[in-house]
């Protein structure tokens, strides 16, 4: 493929299937807003039913009416880990208008109709997927490094689990994404699908010699 | 795809609703924690062994201390039942206690207490079954005698001692029984604010002679020490017999949130005492008199206390059953630390200081320390089983660990339900072991119980100790607030079930119905009862508003058994008079009327028509 079927095929249009998936996909980011994306479970003999955290993209909210985020809080004060709150937690309040502003961009490639202004869609959703992904493992990594130096129990400086199961002094530690993240993966793999889709269309459409 | 274009967006769709309904669950409680985070055990052996027949009787008594309900708790081992209820610091109707006259002088101002560690009297570092000792926070130590099951003596609140948590530790031929003090103040008593804490208050450790026949209690010496809080102790037995160790938190000196402040230091100490050069110093005149007590000040008059090193705010410390070792668990950390007694002698003898606290050496933890034992996390207290076993109870890992003296080798570990504070082994504290049982006295029940409401019960586990693995084989919940409790053989308490009549010589019994009656002198009254089956003689009486009424109550059954009660209406009187005991109850006729009295303790089939008159005009 040379570049003029490159400069071609973002020229071109997206078809009704297309749109469908990526109305699809807009449709599953709007369910983000009231799903959890993540979900942070902790056992310990004491806690036989654990400890839940889930996290949104806008607020934390614990297990047992918002109980169990107070309980983790008065647990971590013992190891100086700051509360979560959430204040501390500037991603809650940009997150919310990415994920808008996402959807906003994948209407336009609706209503546009342009190829490029799908791919533009994808590429800005996996870079903000990506962001977001290491702004949670960052934001992990400092709540278990950054232990006030007065804490009652010293305990040595360590990362809660992002995926799967991590021991921590007597707790076992759970983390996995949940239907908000799944959901957002879904709109990406959508919006993926549409753009192959069209891909697909747009090679069929040319002459049998030019593919060759 | 081409071909069946429904059939590509019906699987899409498929696979987004499968991932939205998975990605609903969240992980559920782990295998390991599956039936309520307890040691799995069988449980046809568990019941078989904690099984006692109707009529059958438990193997041991288990006396387990009710915290700040001011009582003793007396229950059976292996099957855990609640036997009986001793009130010691809270009157307590059932029996009584704090209604007559005797009890109400011994409780004296105070109508609660803080009831901590009970520790059976000793001769040769062995259970003798002759005494329960139990301290109490309001500078109190009280006597039960296990003849009776009843509180003989409560001494205290003791001068300049304040907060009497680490004690009531006994000596191992009941020679003395402890105090020392969780709260710092100065000494003596006065008003000086809390910012000259580090300088002007004091800890005091106390030393209380038992008289060796009549267990009588009486405040020997105290020491003035610096101003940490003194938490827990054991006294040394064997090799180490004749010295006492108190362990010590916030050793910071500070004030103020002492849940940050006090935790700063990777070592706070434990006091050793050597109580013999201490009785020494006494003789010698080697004392000031503080508050009418003799007090030594180990500034002048040092060899008497030294502090051991030992991380991290320790709570228990607990001599092993040769003496020779010294366990010492910081709470906040993660290992128990062993020091070794011979060890400590020489560091002694070398002077291997390596500071001062107030003139008290401190000596060099490198060279009094045998191991590090990695426990688990939050270890609180040991208990000893046979075999060089330890026992390390750990609150933070809500769990039993079990290990190896001499090897320092961690072999098992039991979760307990949940948060276990002390834990109490079969004559576990003693020189000789018995190593096979072993009871979590837990902190947190969590509803592992038919629901009472929010104010739950605490939870005392029976394990088995006499395998290689524990094993939980019975679960007990028990009244606030077990702190420490004894587990002795029972057959070493032989206690009477009458009061024999030839022993009562209390001035105002009277084992006759015909002397029973009412004498006056002047606006006292005295009225000699007689309690039997089924009237309480005189069946009436007559005073004068304004009198002082004593009414002396023989109860002259000599049944096993046969309890009477007392209970006048309107004046918050109820005694109960055990058979062939004589108790007093004295008041001032206040009010006029008619006030009926009656038995309250049910005795016979005419239970109900045991009552009389008091008629006050």
């Amino acid at each position: 493929m040379d570049s003029t079927t490159r400069g071609r095929f973002l020229d071109g249009t997206i078809d009704s299937r297309a749109r469908l998936m990526v109305l699809l996909a807009v449709a599953l980011l709007a369910v983000t807003y009231v799903l959890p994306l993540w979900n942070l479970t902790m056992f310990a003999p004491q806690y036989p039913d654990g400890l839940r955290l889930d996290i949104y993209s806008h607020t934390l909210e614990g297990g047992n009416n918002g109980q169990d985020v107070k309980e983790i809080n008065v647990l971590n004060h013992y190891i100086g880990m700051h509360d979560l709150v959430n204040e501390s937690f500037v991603e809650f309040q940009w997150m919310p208008f990415v994920i808008g502003a996402l959807g906003l961009l994948m209407l336009r490639a609706v209503v546009h109709g342009s190829v490029a202004a799908l791919l533009d869609v994808v590429m800005i959703f996996i870079y903000f997927g990506a962001f977001s992904t290491w702004s949670f493992g960052y934001k992990l990594y400092r709540y278990g490094h950054d232990l006030a130096p007065d804490a009652a129990i010293k305990v040595a400086p360590f990362m809660p689990p992002m995926f799967g199961y991590r021991q921590i002094a007597n707790f076992e530690v759970y983390s996995y994404p949940r239907a908000g993240t799944y959901a957002m993966v879904a709109a990406i793999l959508l919006l993926v699908a549409a753009l192959g889709w069209t891909w697909v269309r747009a090679r069929r459409a040319l002459p049998a010699a030019d593919a060759r | 795809m081409d071909r069946h274009p429904q059939h590509a967006w019906s699987r899409v769709l498929v696979i987004a609703a499968a991932a939205a309904v998975a990605t609903q669950c969240t992980p559920s409680r782990p295998e390991s924690q599956r039936s309520g985070g307890a040691v799995q055990s069988d449980l046809a052996v568990a019941a078989q062994k904690t099984y006692v027949a109707p009529g059958d009787l438990d193997e041991y008594y288990m006396f387990s201390s009710g915290g700040h309900s001011g009582q003793v708790y007396v229950y059976g081992l292996p099957s855990m039942r609640h036997l009986s209820t001793i009130p010691v610091f809270t009157p307590y109707p059932a029996t009584g206690y704090g209604f007559d006259d005797d009890s109400k002088k011994m409780l004296g101002e105070l109508t609660w207490g803080d009831a901590h560690h009970p520790a059976l009297s000793e001769t040769k570092g062995d259970y003798d079954g002759r005494w329960l000792f139990i301290n109490e926070m309001n500078g109190r130590i009280a006597r039960i005698d296990l003849r009776d099951f009843k509180t003989k003596q409560i001494l205290g609140p003791v001068p300049n001692l304040h907060g009497n948590h680490a004690s009531s530790f006994v000596t191992p031929n009941s020679e003395y029984a402890m105090m020392a003090s969780r709260f710092s103040r100065p000494v003596p008593q006065r008003p000086v604010g809390v910012d000259k804490y580090a300088t002007e208050y004091k800890g005091i450790i106390a030393g209380v002679k038992i008289e060796p026949t009549s267990g009588e209690m009486s405040l020997a010496w105290q020491i003035l020490m610096p101003p940490f809080d003194y938490d827990l102790g054991d006294a040394g037995k064997l090799a180490s017999d004749g010295w006492m160790f108190f362990t010590s938190y916030n050793t910071e000196r500070a004030t103020g949130k002492l849940e940050v402040s006090s935790a700063q230091k990777d070592r706070d100490y434990i006091a050793a005492v050597d109580w013999k050069a201490a009785e020494r110093a006494i003789a010698e005149g080697k004392f000031d008199t503080i508050d009418g007590v003799k007090v030594i000040d180990p500034k002048k008059v040092p060899g008497i206390v030294y502090l051991l090193p030992c991380g991290k705010s320790p709570h228990g410390v607990d001599v092993a059953p040769n003496g020779n070792w010294i366990i010492g668990s910081g709470k906040l950390q993660g290992v128990t630390t062993v020091f070794n007694f011979e060890k400590i002698q020489t560091a002694i003898r070398n002077k291997d200081f390596t500071g001062e606290e107030d003139g008290i050496p401190v000596l060099k933890y490198e060279s009094i320390k045998d191991a590090e034992v990695p426990v688990g996390l939050g270890p609180l207290h040991t208990q000893f089983g046979t075999d060089n076993w330890a026992y390390t109870s750990l609150f933070v890992d809500s769990a039993i660990a079990k290990w190896k003296l001499g090897t320092w080798e961690v072999v098992d570990k039991a979760p307990m339900s949940y948060s276990i504070g002390h834990l109490s082994a079969a004559e576990g504290d003693t020189v000789s072991p018995d190593g096979n049982y072993l009871v979590g006295l837990n902190k947190l029940s969590h509803g592992r119980h038919l629901s009472v409401g929010p104010s739950q019960p605490e939870s005392s586990q029976l394990v088995d100790i006499t395998e290689e693995k524990m094993k939980l084989i019975y679960d007990a919940f028990t009244e606030p607030e077990p702190h420490y409790a004894q587990i002795i053989k029972a057959d070493k308490v032989k206690p009477i079930e009458v009061y024999p009549k030839e022993e009562n010589k209390h001035p105002m019994a009277v084992w006759d119905v015909a002397q029973a009656g009412v004498t006056r002198n002047g606006k006292n009254v005295l009225v000699k009862m007689v309690a039997v089956r089924s009237t309480l003689t005189p069946t009436d009486f007559e005073v004068q508003a304004g009198d002082q009424v004593t009414v002396a109550i023989t109860n002259i059954e000599q049944t096993t058994d046969e309890l009477h009660g007392f209970g006048l209406l309107d004046y918050n009187i109820n005694v109960v008079i055990d058979p062939g005991e004589t108790k007093t109850v004295t008041f001032t006729a206040k009010k006029s009327g008619v006030f009926a009295y009656y038995c309250t303790n049910f005795c016979s089939a005419l239970h109900q028509e045991m009552q009389g008159y008091m008629v006050v005009k």
